[in-house]
């Protein structure tokens, strides 16, 4: 996550970017065959150097899989309840235990990936689509647009991120759609913010002029010759916050809000097993919330692993 | 250059924050009034009669224009009228009011949990990078963002209260043998500090612990990055060679220059911190029965109590705006550049 504002010019003559970051802006830039071989030969190097981005590459796949193929995978029905088999702790046949209707929590919470990524998924991309537009306008045309766009964004960024998802979804309706539009919302400025200030740092970079130059209008140059130069590093961005678009769904279903039992889903076991912990059947809660936080873990290292290999700068 | 003085400065922070003020109760105001369906309907919930929706509909002025409702709307807030609580009965200010102290209390706990273990993590990462120490820092902290909240103090409570037994049932602010402490802060530790029961004192900090804990890991990861980050940056720069050159100690440079330099960015990230922090409060409370405006909002939720919940995210932006206000007028105490304007 970028906590310290990149550079901002004020005016096109400060836009001059230091030597070392033009070196680097074409290098990103730079899309010819060379550079491409060069970018796999960089992974290869990053992913022998660095085994931890490796295994999360390799729980980012099982997670994948879990979310197509779920039900196929799953040992049990996740639904089907089972009396005499209440609340039993893992054993051979159910390696997570059953919850107090008997029901096996791994198929649960194997099945609920497909949710939970869902929901996060769906949300990123439409935050990340309208952020994109939002940001690459009020970089490129500054102004009252910019005005505007910053506006809108630094009102959403005055509520707490969390408490303006519950406040949207209490007022729009508590359904699975609206906690997507909600986490969508929150989403929103950190899309609009980084595109915004990648943009404006290549505004007047030289190939932006020589694309206007030859007669393209605003539209062409911010779809074809901006937007594609700041999409990787997007890319680093749309990792780390899918991790926090998936908290940030599980714990509004944690609290009661979108998604209803009996479908399984991470928050919610996590929430429905809360009532059992203090009597110790631990099992009921802990693996779901385990899962969670792989899940979450992973999007974070490989955010962290992408920056590397995309920007070694933003490092923190 | 000239420099401006500190009232002028606060001033004009203060006026600064105005339109996120403005801006908050627009969107609040538009949350409550946009709800699909009748909102008179939402107001008076579930279970009331034709003429209770009709009254509801005269009070709250939804016959009139958008634009009139906005402004009967600020004047509800100006007289501190925020409705009615369909599930307590009460004025929801004076249910907010109530429970404030409870959530400030155990976010600035997690906060001050979170400073002392981020700041020497960071430090320690910061003059050893690329040591094991960096990189077990880099992934503790990644870690700690991880981890949902909501199930770090469900952990805790299971090692801590069923397991190994050392912490108290979770089970809200005090345990039932105790009373609460006279209020002059509504904050029971510093409470029963100042009436001098020290028994109380203890109790309320061991029922503290384990929710201000979890809280404190999640706000971990920002704050213990950006101090590497901050330490790294400043103590390449030349006065800190310089400062080295001319032999002082290692701890002279690295507290005396260094991390007072490196402050300014940690303060600025505690914007973000606090985010975090009073979102991660609501499902910490829920967890820990803590009797706060977080679990209070969540009770309202599951009740359909819109009054309450809308007066939840009011209370809750509003107290952010404030924070953030606090935080900026802090950096311009530390930062004696930020009053020059060039």
């Amino acid at each position: 996550m970028t906590l310290t504002p990149s550079p901002v010019p004020s005016d096109p003559s400060s836009a001059d970017p230091s030597p070392a970051d033009s070196l680097s802006a074409d290098l990103r830039i730079d899309s010819d065959q060379a550079a491409q071989q060069s970018a796999w030969s960089q992974a290869r190097y990053v992913i022998s150097e660095n085994g931890v981005t490796f295994g999360a590459f390799l729980l980012f796949f099982m997670f994948v899989l879990f979310a197509l193929f779920g039900s196929a995978i799953a040992p049990y029905d996740p639904l089907a309840s089972n009396a005499a088999q209440s609340l039993s702790p893992p054993t051979a046949a159910h390696w997570f235990g059953t919850d107090d209707l008997g029901r096996d929590v791994l198929s649960r919470v194997i099945v609920a990936t497909r949710l939970d990524l869902g929901i996060a998924t769906i949300a990123v991309i439409i935050s990340f689509f309208l952020g994109s537009i939002l940001g690459t306008c009020a970089g490129y045309f500054g102004g009252i647009a910019d005005k505007l766009i910053s506006r809108l964004v630094d009102t959403i960024m005055a509520f707490p991120l969390f408490i303006l998802a519950m406040g949207l979804v209490a007022a729009l309706g508590n359904t699975v759609e609206n906690i997507i539009y909600a986490t969508a919302v929150i989403n929103l400025p950190l899309y609009t913010r980084v595109v915004r200030s990648e943009v404006l740092i290549r505004r007047d970079a030289g190939y932006i002029e020589a694309a206007r130059l030859v007669g393209n209008g605003p539209l062409r140059i911010m779809a074809t010759h901006l937007f594609p130069n700041v999409l990787p590093v997007m890319m680093v961005h749309i990792s780390l916050n899918m991790g926090w678009a998936i908290l940030n769904a599980a714990g509004l279903s944690f609290i009661g809000l979108g998604v209803r039992p009996p479908t399984p889903e991470w928050g919610i076991m996590v929430a429905e097993g809360a009532t059992y912990i203090i009597s110790g059947e631990w099992w009921l809660a802990i693996f779901p919330g385990i899962v969670l936080m792989l899940a979450v873990f992973c999007f974070n290292l490989l955010g962290d692993g992408l920056r590397d290999l995309i920007d070694p700068r933003m490092r923190t | 250059m000239s420099r401006t003085s500190t009232p002028t400065l606060i001033f004009r922070r203060i006026l600064a924050a105005l339109p996120s003020i403005v801006g908050v109760i627009i969107i609040t105001f538009v949350l409550t009034r946009a709800l699909p369906g009748d909102p008179a309907a939402y107001f008076a919930g579930p279970a009331a009669s034709q003429e209770a929706i009709e009254q509801i509909r005269e009070t709250l002025g939804l016959n009139r224009s958008l634009l009139a409702q906005f402004f009967i709307y600020i004047g509800e807030l100006f007289r501190g009228d925020l409705g009615m609580s369909l599930t307590t009965g009460q004025s929801v200010l004076s249910d907010l009011l109530a429970r404030l102290p409870a959530s400030l209390e155990l976010t600035l706990a997690g906060l001050f949990f979170s400073l002392v273990l981020a700041l020497p993590l960071g430090v320690l990462a910061a003059t050893r990078p690329g040591s094991w120490i960096d990189h077990s820092v880099r992934l503790i902290a990644t870690a700690g963002v991880s981890l949902p909240t909501f199930f770090t103090g469900l952990l805790l409570i299971y090692l801590f209260y069923f397991r190994l037994g050392v912490a108290p049932a979770p089970l809200g602010r005090l345990s039932l043998l105790y009373t609460n402490p006279p209020a002059v802060t509504g904050l029971f530790l510093i409470d029963s500090l100042l009436a001098a029961d020290f028994g109380t004192f203890w109790a309320a900090l061991s029922q503290l612990m384990l929710p201000a804990i979890t809280l404190g890991l999640f706000a971990l990861a920002p704050l213990a990055r950006v101090t590497r980050a901050a330490m790294l940056g400043v103590l390449s720069s030349d006065f800190i060679r310089t400062a080295k050159a001319s032999g002082l100690s290692r701890r002279t440079i690295l507290f005396g220059y260094a991390f007072r330099n490196a402050l300014l960015p940690i303060v600025t990230t505690l914007g973000v911190v606090f985010s975090f922090l009073l979102g991660a409060n609501v499902l910490v409370e829920k967890v820990f029965a803590w009797p706060g405006i977080g679990s209070y909002a969540v009770s309202a939720l599951v009740a359909s109590d819109y009054a309450a919940v809308q007066g939840f995210v009011l209370t809750m932006a509003l107290l952010y705006v404030v924070l953030n206000l606090l935080i900026d007028l802090l950096y311009a105490v530390i930062d004696p550049r930020a009053g020059v304007e060039s």
